[in-house]
């Protein structure tokens, strides 16, 4: 009963962080991509546009929902239900730390931890395709129908090179439960470089995690490979009939695939929750990061630039003195190292993802299929066939 | 050790729960007025002329086929790499003759032009 209670807690507790990592993930990805391209982003809303997430939740719900006579209601229904709960659940297998003990109760910070991990990862992945496909044959359109059989094609080829990548740094950890990957990560050799798969002899997987991001770009349908809903040609593609909630549902579906392609490939390549540097040094840096940016601050907040700097500043400067010393003190030391590191390696890659997406101009179609055939997956297969060499020479 | 999936089971319901509610909340709080104009098919304002689920490029079947081909292959490749330090060279030897296997019929639909998008 205890295990009960306590596994629908952490559920809970994941699935609000979740939602709420998605929905500011949208506000970083604005900014980010205005910052690019010499823009201000989000700026009315609040402070920054720090509350435009609310204000973009709040104007879905409340917009007209249109559902086209022509539509086959059932399945126009089901596959942005089938987008967003796929997506969400492969969260569930990540872990973002160690054992941890809140209020006598010892448990991990994972929600589960299953001897097939990233089995049920993949498994999700391409259950994340139905949703597409269904949304563009039941729309009953035929930019959606286009856009939903593009983007089926597109996913199911890009899935080999995906799970391909995926192989060959299992051949070092040789195991499928995402815990004991990041457990076998562990450690440094020479004293500082970390022995995270990347890194690991006898095979450093650097080549795997490009093959792997290249592919995970195409399976969330990021630009370069956002062919499904390539504007310019099929309007909004697959979901080109679907509005209000039903539409929030395909962009959350986005943003969390998104999540969770860096939750996995931190865990899998960068050694999860771990940290990039030995002892003291490791240790430190999350506070060091966080009283760096209160004393910014406070020195803002004492020379203000604006009137209302000089309230506003000081407040923030004491909130991030306070997290630096949440990293200090014994008890919660141990919560909150880990989810630094795993926050930041994963906030990283996210960074990459916009970043690629405010550089990169988008494939044509012919190009996208030839390059993940002809190029992807034989790189792939060769990658894993030398890995394995190496791992067995290494004995 | 099934009692691993309860927790999965608890998220999925959550996970499930979720877009379910939110549909059903928005149609209670959001305006509906439609209208014949709002509810023709999105296609550039130009009347829909025939159903949409008209032919389409053979070359989507061709992907499927090759698709189920080729990943059959990458799932029998994810237990051997998860147990690949106990098969050792033996692992090693099987392994190949698989590959050289696959890889023949990769050139064959190679030369073949099944991978060319026309």
């Amino acid at each position: 009963m205890e295990f009960f209670i306590v596994s629908t807690i952490k559920a809970l507790l994941v699935f609000f962080v979740l939602m709420t990592t998605l929905a500011y993930l949208q506000w970083v990805e604005r900014k980010v991509i205005a910052h690019i391209q010499l823009r201000q982003g989000p700026y009315r809303v609040g402070p920054h546009g720090l509350l435009q997430p609310l204000a973009d939740v709040i104007k879905l719900i409340t917009k007209e929902g249109i559902v086209p006579p022509h539509v086959n209601k059932f399945f126009y229904f089901l596959a942005p239900i089938i987008a967003v709960s796929m997506s969400l659940i492969a969260i569930s297998v990540i872990p973002f730390g160690g054992e941890i003990e809140v209020f006598g109760i010892t448990t991990h910070m994972q929600l589960t931890d299953l001897n097939i991990g990233l089995l049920l990862v993949l498994a999700l992945a391409s259950m994340g395709t139905y949703g597409i496909a269904l949304a563009g044959w039941a729309s009953n359109n035929k930019y959606s129908l286009l856009g939903g059989l593009r983007s089926s094609a597109q996913m199911v080829s890009y899935e080999l090179p995906l799970s391909l990548a995926i192989a060959s740094p299992l051949l070092l950890l040789n195991t499928l439960s995402l815990r004991e990957m990041v457990t076998q990560q562990e450690g440094f050799m020479l004293g500082f470089l970390p022995n995270w798969t990347i890194f690991q002899g006898p095979a450093p997987q650097l080549v795997g995690m490009v093959l792997f991001l290249i592919a995970a770009f195409a399976e969330t349908n990021r630009i370069p490979f956002d062919l499904p809903e390539a504007e310019t040609e099929l309007v909004a593609g697959f979901h080109a009939e679907y509005s209000s909630m039903k539409f929030a549902a395909f962009f959350m579906a986005e943003y969390s695939n998104m999540l969770t392609a860096a939750a996995v490939t931190t865990t899998v390549f960068l050694g999860g929750w771990l940290p990039a540097l030995p002892g003291m040094a490791g240790d430190l840096i999350a506070p060091a990061v966080f009283a760096t940016g209160g004393a910014v601050c406070l020195y803002h907040g004492l020379n203000p630039a604006r009137k209302r700097d000089k309230y506003t500043l000081p407040v923030f400067a004491l909130v991030f003195f306070g997290l630096a010393a949440l990293f200090l003190a014994p008890p919660l030391k141990d919560i909150a190292m880990p989810l630094f590191w795993f926050g930041a390696k994963t906030g990283a890659l996210l960074f990459v993802f916009i970043w690629i997406r405010g550089t990169l101009p988008r494939f044509r179609y012919d190009q996208l299929m030839g390059f993940c055939w002809k190029f992807l997956f034989p790189v792939a297969v060769l990658h894993l066939l030398a890995t394995a060499l190496l791992v067995a020479l290494a004995g | 050790m099934p009692e691993g999936y309860v927790p999965l089971f608890i998220f999925l319901a959550v996970a499930i729960l979720f877009p379910v509610v939110a549909l059903i909340l928005a149609k209670y709080i959001r305006p509906d007025v439609p209208s014949r104009v709002k509810l023709e098919a999105y296609e550039c304002g130009i009347q829909t002329a025939s159903d949409s689920r008209a032919r389409y490029t053979v070359r989507f079947y061709i992907i499927a086929i090759l698709f189920v081909i080729f990943d059959v292959e990458a799932i029998f490749l994810l237990p051997w790499a998860v147990r690949y330090q106990v098969l050792g060279w033996f692992g090693v030897a099987e392994v190949a003759v698989f590959l050289v296997v696959l890889a023949v019929g990769y050139v064959w639909a190679y030369k073949k032009g099944a991978l060319e998008w026309i």
